[in-house]
This record gives structure tokens, sequence and C-alpha cells, in this order.
């Protein structure tokens, strides 16, 4: 078991815990031109935690993988740009534990309103407000309507 | 073995979906004793994932539509390993309503003729005339939005317009258009005005997670509280393990654990299978006894033989215009362009396209980070947002051909929390299939370049579409290769019968729920007129 898993082997510990959020950061970064935090940002990477439920023992159990691939000065010497290399290299070695971080990640990322608002969706849940669809143009069906019937006859 | 037994019943009915509760409803009228044992408990839509900002992940988690990833209490484990299509299903009051997407399409005249027409599969001992009156009555009961006049159709009504087109699917129509092919909009079970105490859908999206608007047409909302109004009592949180016979072959009743995990013995005078595709051919196969070695039901060893899912076909085109996102419920339009056999295009039989109109933020980036179009880095923005609401495509529905090797046994090992054995899937993709899959992602990907889509991108076969289980128990006039009568009893138990999809002696190209509720009522309604010599 990797050392980065808390001793009671269901919790990331400290050192852990500041690999996945710098890990956060590197897939999601935060961005001035858009006006988005990033994933390692306090709330959002709060709510990646606490959503994680029992598979942070199994990303703990993998997370070892991102020091080794830095060499010296682990993960989090990595400066940005290195740190994106390295979760491309955790992704091709380490597939399935990737898809879940980055589930994880994009679950609580596209749930946060500063980013909903950033995309002009609303930071509100669908019920009970709903949303408008406009109902289209039905002028489309015309040439549809001007066809015979086509179902096969049976007898 | 059995703990409790309780006071005799008419008629037991084994699962609260979409065909116990319309059979529910349609025997109380008869005055019976009828009870419903379900494994599930009652839903409370004020729970649903729309209701928070973390629908999408809950739809991935406690309402997701795999039973292996839910893991509820009310469910049961699958051995699906050995399928390319996954099983999908809902267990609770409403059973697989509760989380459908609401398509409605019914049958066609050609569907119930299939060896006739296309010397494939069998037909079916009933015709779509003979099952008009009970889609008619279900279309009431349910209601139905859509359009009248479809030529893909004989005449049929609505009871409500259509849902509207949007953006994505005016889109959809201009590439049917551009093609010159044909497309309608669906009919859905999805209330487009109040309906029978039901609300107007008001574009929440998030339909395959449940709906708590109300709006959807779910068995726990339509037929249930009438049939409970009339008399039928529903007892949740009780599974069945086995239906049980006595010295003359008769089912006696069956043996169920309760919420508390005691079991009890429910004596009945009539048994009615309604637990699906799956759980129908489980609990059959489990009911073993001297007269049954192989199964109740089972003496030809049809049951759980000739499972059909539909082999679905994703197809999603990327636009430069905003489309509707996942604002607005799934259902729009279909097309049955190629709906019918034409022998040139290298298959029989033929499929329905639905249109799926769009995803939502965190969809969106999981779809995008999986294809390798979103990167990690600083390049995520941009690329999110050339995706974010520009996606929007169709599903083919294909219509699978009978198999006797796809088939659904008892799983030596893998069991229930009550230790019931759980459900092994065998199913393998025929040659037919997987030509009209190819020949379907062909000609969607005409229909969205055709939309204006600057990229198209598609999966075959959707393996998470396990959701239209068929074919376990089917019905037909001869013993030999059938497991029920043209009305739904047992050639091998007369007081037992089965209403659910495992009736469908062929699938058709189309979703099978309004064809399983008018079965139900068509059965029942047998049923009723045969009341005095019901076991002859
Ligand atoms: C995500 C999803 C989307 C879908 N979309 C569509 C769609 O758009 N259109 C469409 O036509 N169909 C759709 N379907 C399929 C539709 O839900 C089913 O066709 C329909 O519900 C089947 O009806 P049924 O009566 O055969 O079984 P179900 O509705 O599955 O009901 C069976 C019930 O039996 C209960 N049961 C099973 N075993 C036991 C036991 N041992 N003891 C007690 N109770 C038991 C189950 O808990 C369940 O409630 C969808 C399904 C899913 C999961």
């Amino acid at each position: 078991m990797s050392d980065l898993i808390g001793s009671s082997g269901r919790i990331l510990s400290e050192a852990g815990t500041a690999v996945l959020r710098a890990l956060a950061g590197a897939i999601i970064p935060a961005s001035t031109e858009h006006g988005v935090p990033g994933a390692d940002d306090e709330a959002i990477f709060t709510d990646v935690l606490a959503s994680a439920g029992p598979i942070l023992a199994f990303i703990g159990e993998h997370l070892g993988l991102l020091d080794e691939l830095a060499g010296d000065g682990g993960f989090l010497g990595a400066d940005a740009a290195r740190q994106v290399a390295l979760a491309e290299g955790f992704r091709q070695a380490q597939p399935e534990a990737a898809a879940l971080i980055v589930s994880l990640i994009c679950q609580s990322y596209y749930r946060d309103p500063r980013v909903l608002e950033s995309l002009g969706t609303p930071a509100r849940p669908p019920f009970p407000e709903g949303y408008d669809i406009d109902d289209g143009d039905w002028s489309l069906l015309d040439p549809v309507r001007a066809r015979d019937p086509f179902f096969r006859p049976v007898n | 073995m059995t703990g409790t037994t309780n006071d005799p019943v008419d008629v037991v009915i084994i699962g609260a979906g979409a065909s116990g509760a319309a059979v529910a409803w349609s025997l109380a009228e008869t005055r019976m004793r009828i009870v419903c044992l379900e494994q599930g408990d009652w839903m409370n839509p004020s729970d649903y994932p729309t209701t928070g900002m973390d629908w999408e992940a809950r739809a991935m988690g406690d309402y997701s539509f795999s039973p292996n990833r839910r893991r509820a209490s009310a469910d049961y484990p699958i051995n699906d390993d050995d399928s390319p299509i996954k099983i999908a299903n809902f267990n609770g009051v409403g059973g697989g309503t509760v989380l459908y997407a609401g398509h409605y399409p019914r049958f066609h005249p050609s569907d119930f003729r299939v060896r006739s027409l296309d010397g494939v599969g069998e037909d079916w001992p009933i015709d779509y005339e003979t099952l008009a009156p009970y889609y008619d009555e279900n279309d009431r009961i349910v209601g139905v939005s859509g359009l009248e006049g479809d030529p893909a159709y004989p005449p049929k009504v609505s009871q409500m317009p259509p849902l509207p087109l949007g953006r994505a699917g005016e889109t959809v129509a201009r590439g049917f258009n551009a093609m010159g092919w044909h497309w309608w909009p669906s009919d859905s079970a999805i209330a487009t005005q109040p309906y029978e105490g039901r609300d107007r859908c008001i574009n929440l999206g998030g339909c395959l997670s449940g709906c708590a608007q109300g709006a959807k047409a779910s068995a726990d909302i339509t037929y249930w509280p009438m049939a409970i109004r009339a008399g039928v009592e529903l007892r949740t949180r009780c599974r069945v393990r086995e239906v049980t016979v006595n010295e003359n072959g008769m089912a006696s009743g069956v043996v169920y654990h309760d919420a508390g995990g005691v079991t009890q013995f429910q004596p009945a005078e009539v048994v009615i299978m309604a637990s699906n595709g799956i759980g129908t051919p489980r609990i059959l196969l489990n009911s073993t006894s001297g007269r049954f070695p192989d199964g109740l039901a089972n003496r030809n060893g049809l049951v759980g033989r000739n499972l059909m899912f539909h082999p679905y076909a994703s197809i999603s085109g990327i636009f430069e215009g905003a489309q509707d996102g996942s604002e607005g419920p799934g259902d729009c339009l279909w097309s049955q362009e190629f709906y019918e056999t034409d022998p040139s295009r290298g298959f029989v039989r033929g499929f329905t396209y639905e249109m799926t109109r769009g995803r939502g933020p965190v969809m969106t980036a999981l779809t995008g980070m999986h294809a390798g179009r979103i990167p990690f880095g600083t390049g995520h923005h941009d690329a999110y947002r050339a995706l974010h609401k520009r996606i929007t495509g169709m599903v083919a529905i294909c219509e699978d051909l009978p198999d006797a090797d796809n088939r659904v046994t008892l799983d030596p090992e893998l069991t229930d929390a009550d230790g019931i054995p759980a459900p092994r899937i065998t199913y393998q993709l025929s040659r037919n299939s997987e030509d009209m899959l190819r020949f379907a992602v062909d000609r969607a990907t005409e229909v969205l370049k055709a939309a204006g889509a600057t990229d198209v991108f598609s999966e075959i076969p959707l393996a998470i579409g396990g959701w239209h289980l068929m074919g376990t128990a089917r019905m037909g006039t001869d013993p030999a290769t059938s497991v029920v009568n043209e009305w739904g009893r047992s050639h091998d138990v007369r007081n037992l019968f089965v209403v659910d999809g495992s009736l469908f002696v062929t699938s058709a190209g189309v979703n099978p729920t309004r064809t399983i509720q008018a079965l139900a009522l068509y059965v029942a309604d047998q049923m009723k007129q045969r009341l005095t010599s019901l076991f002859d």
C-alpha cells in the first residue's frame, strides 16, 4: 500500500491529498481568460474529496505513480507544464484510475456556480424552474407530410 | 424454509413495473383479491437527481441504470460478463419506467409477421389489429404526446401535442430533409400539457434518472394509484425467490423474503410473472421441483432462451452553432426511413433512429476527455467550449433476431442479498446486427454532416444499452416452441401467466414498453373473458 493512503486505508493522507489537488489543477487549471477557477480551487477540491467516497482509497493506491514518474522532487516539485505531461503519462500507465479521477474532478468542477455561469448556464438545479425550449420550425416537416404512407402491408 | 404463511389470495403478481402495474389495474375490476410483490420501494420524486446541483453525478451513481453499479438494497446483481451489451434496469415501484426515456413507439403491423415476410424469427400468435384496442386503452392512461399523420405508421391518435423540436431538433430535421429521408416528432410518454393530474414537461432534462416534475409517465404515477384505489394491494420490499407447485402441477403460490428478511409464503390461485425479461426467467429457473426439475414452465427448455436486446448505435455530431445541451427531454424526433427489409442493404429487418438531444456540462467534459478531444492543461477550456451545447445526434435501435443461444441462466456462484441465485447473461451480436449497426452509423453520419456537423463520432454497440429485455418466455401456439400460449398462459402450468417483456416473439426495431403495456392489458382481458374456464 502506498504511503499516500491514510492509516485507516480509506482516506488520503495529507501528502496524498496535496498530490491529488495538484493533479486536479494540472488537468483543469484556472483560466483568467475565461474567468474560471481551476479544479484545485478550495471549494471545488473540497467537493471532490467529499464526493469521492470509497473510491478515494483506490485512487490513493495509484497516486504514488505520479511521484515515480516525476523522479527527484516528486510530482509536487514539478512546474505546471511538467505536471500536465506527468498527468498524461499517468493516464497512459493507469487508464482505469485516471478515468476515475477525471470523472470525479469533472463532476465537481462542472457543477461549481462560477464555472456554470462562465458557460452561460444557470447555476441552479434543473428542478423546479426547468428551462425554455423553442418549439421550433414545424414547417420543416412539410416535405415529410407530403409523403404517402409507407409502412409495410402484411397481407 | 417458510417463516409465515399469508392468507390466500386470488392473484399474486410478481413485479410492480410497466407490465405489473397495467395487469394489476386491469384485473382490479374483477374484485378478485390481488396482491403485487415488488422487491423495491416506492419512489420519492423530490429525491430525484434533477432536484440538486449534483444531478449528473447521481445519474452515474445512486440513479445509475446499471444495477451492478447502483447496488441498492432493491437490486440484484447480474453477471453480464459474457455479453457485449450490459444490463440496464430499475427495481422499484414503476420498474424500468422510473428511468426510461419515455420514447413510446408502437410496433408496426409487419413486426408481428417477421417469419412470413422475411423468413427469419417467428411470427407472433397475435397481430397488430388484435393489440390495437389495448394500445389505445394504454395510450389513454399513459398519455402520449405526438403528432398524428406519421406516414411510417397506420393512423393512431395522440393525447397531447409533440415535445418541442428546439434548436437540436431543427438541426437534425434539416439533416434528414437534406437527405430526403423520413423523420417525425417522436411519440413520447411525457406530458406536454397537464394530463390526468400530472404536470406538463418543463424541460428539466435528466429524464433517465427519474422525472422530478412528474411529467414522464412512469408506472408508479400512472397505473399504480388507480390500481390501488381499485383495491389491489402492493407489498414493497418483498423479493420473490420461487413459485411453488402443488401435487396437481399447478402453481400454489410464491415464497418471498420480506423487508425484514423474513421468508413468507403467499398462497395464490393465479401467479402472474411481471419481473421483466431477466427477472422472470430468473425466478422460473429457480423454481425447481420434482415435476419441473429444470425450472417452472420449462419442459421444452425455452425459459431464458431467445433473449433479445436492441443493439444500439450511438452517433453524435459536433456543430458550430449552439444546440440544446441537456435542457429539454432527450425525446424529440425519430426516423423510420430504414425500418423495413431492403435486400440491397445486406441485412434483414431494420431500425429506428431516435434523436438524443444533448449532454449536460459534466457529460460533455467526460465525453470530450474520453475521446481525447479535450486535453489536460491550459487547452482544456477552449476545447471544452467547442463542445459545450455543441453536440447532438441520435441512436439507432436495431431489431434483434431471436437466437436460442442468447439466454439467461442462473449463475452457479453469484447470489443476491437474500441468497437467490443471480442471473447470468450469455449473449452475442449476430452478423445481421453487426451489419445493420454499421449501416446505421454510415447513414446517420450522412445526416449529421448534411445538417452541418463539423465532426461525427459513434459507438457500436452501445455497451451500456441493455435496457430492452425481451423474449425469454415467449408466446406462441405451439408448446414445443414457446413458453406461454397466445394469451400469456404457461403451456405447462395452467394458472401461471407472463405479462412482461419476456413474452416478445420478436423485438421489432422500436422501444418495447408501449407494446409491453398493451400486451399486459390484452392478457388481463383474455383472463377476464375466461374467468370461469381459466384453467381448462
Ligand atoms: C435507462 C433506461 C431507459 C429506457 N428507455 C426506454 C424508452 O425510452 N422507451 C421504452 O419503451 N423503454 C425504455 N426502457 C425500458 C423499459 O423501462 C422497460 O421496457 C419496461 O420497464 C419493462 O417493463 P416490464 O414490466 O417488463 O419490467 P420492469 O418495468 O423492469 O419491471 C419489473 C419489476 O419486477 C421487479 N422484480 C424483479 N424480480 C423480482 C423479484 N424476484 N421479486 C419481486 N420483484 C421483482 C423489479 O424490481 C421491477 O420493478 C428503458 C429502460 C432503462 C433502464
